[in-house]
């Protein structure tokens, strides 16, 4: 038993080592919960389909740093988005802001849905509407 | 036939979409401050940390405006061509030692050739940042009234010069006359 336990605990030591974020922790736990919140939907513009909390990349310990101290500057979460949007477009922002810009990303999902839902439920009712025994004849259609 | 027109007319939708998307660079995002004012920096400069280089440096000039680094591998590429600029006297290029050792720097300059009227050292990446910088070597064309007309992301070439700045330079210097 306590032989499987160190195991365990030891295979649980690298994680620790890899932390990425090694920036000091706020003391204000407010501050913290945050910062951890906003790091979480900044993209790495230079890894891209990553977050600057999982980056590991330079860039995203540079943003982190700028977060850090415009948090602790007392800005307001829509300023450090400001901040990065600014420099680095809305691509920054994982949940981009509605805007006329971004309209389409927003609305995109829905269309897109309406769209196949009307073709799903055309297709299934002209199918219904059809006689059992025509089912040959449609093929040959 | 009528049946075949809606996944026919989709493919011809489609397919240019997909071609135009294939030639382009996903991970290029054009700059935020195209069309603005450049945004403001001052830097000491690389050789000479007691002199500062900073916008005022290049105002009422068009010029190159190039974030690079000695571990940056395009960078590299593009040294003799940002040699060949220099020495043609094209434009003049101002450079921006982007999270940079300045005793590597310095030293790149001196072995390569320096094509930089002058290079302000960042490497804090605190001017990178506020110019939206997220890979070297990125160029930004500003003209003379200090606005962004162009960035490019990647090495320069001659064939990038030809295609992408000549004529923006080219349509600047004729709306300015």
């Amino acid at each position: 038993m306590n032989r499987i336990l160190i195991l365990a605990v030891s295979l649980m030591l690298p994680l620790a080592v890899a932390a990425i974020d090694t920036g000091q922790a706020f003391e204000d736990p407010e501050l913290q919960a945050r910062y951890e919140k906003i790091i979480t939907e900044v993209r790495c513009l230079k890894c891209q389909n990553q977050t600057i909390k999982d980056s590991n990349a330079f860039l995203a310990d540079d943003l982190r740093r700028e977060i850090r101290r415009m948090l602790t500057e007392g800005k307001t979460d829509a300023e450090i988005f400001d901040f990065l949007v600014l420099r680095y477009g809305e691509f920054a922002l994982y949940r981009p802001r509605m805007s006329g810009k971004t309209l389409i990303l927003w609305l995109a999902p829905g269309i897109l849905l309406l769209i196949g839902g009307t073709v799903v439920v055309r297709v299934l009712r002209q199918r219904m509407s059809l006689p059992l025994e025509d089912e040959q004849d449609t093929e040959q259609v | 036939m009528k049946r075949f027109l809606l996944p026919i007319g989709f493919f011809a939708i489609l397919i240019p979409l997909f071609v135009v998307g294939l030639g382009k660079d996903p991970r290029a995002l054009p700059s935020t401050f195209l069309g603005k004012l450049a945004p403001a920096f001052s830097l000491p400069q690389l050789r000479d940390a007691t002199r500062l280089v900073s916008n005022e440096s290049f105002a009422g000039t068009m010029v190159l405006i190039n974030f690079w680094a000695t571990w940056c591998v395009g960078c590299r590429q593009e040294h003799d061509f940002l040699l060949q600029l220099q020495a043609n006297n094209i434009i003049p290029i101002y450079g921006i030692n982007w999270r940079d050792d300045r005793t590597k720097a310095i030293d790149w300059l001196q072995q390569l050739g320096d094509p930089y009227v002058a290079s302000g050292f960042d490497g804090g990446n605190h001017t990178g940042i506020d110019w939206g910088v997220y890979a070297a070597p990125e160029t930004f064309l500003v003209d003379a009234s200090g606005t962004v007309i162009y960035k490019f992301l990647g090495p320069l070439s001659s064939y990038t010069w030809q295609k992408e700045f000549v004529p923006r330079i080219n349509a600047a210097n004729e709306a300015a006359l």
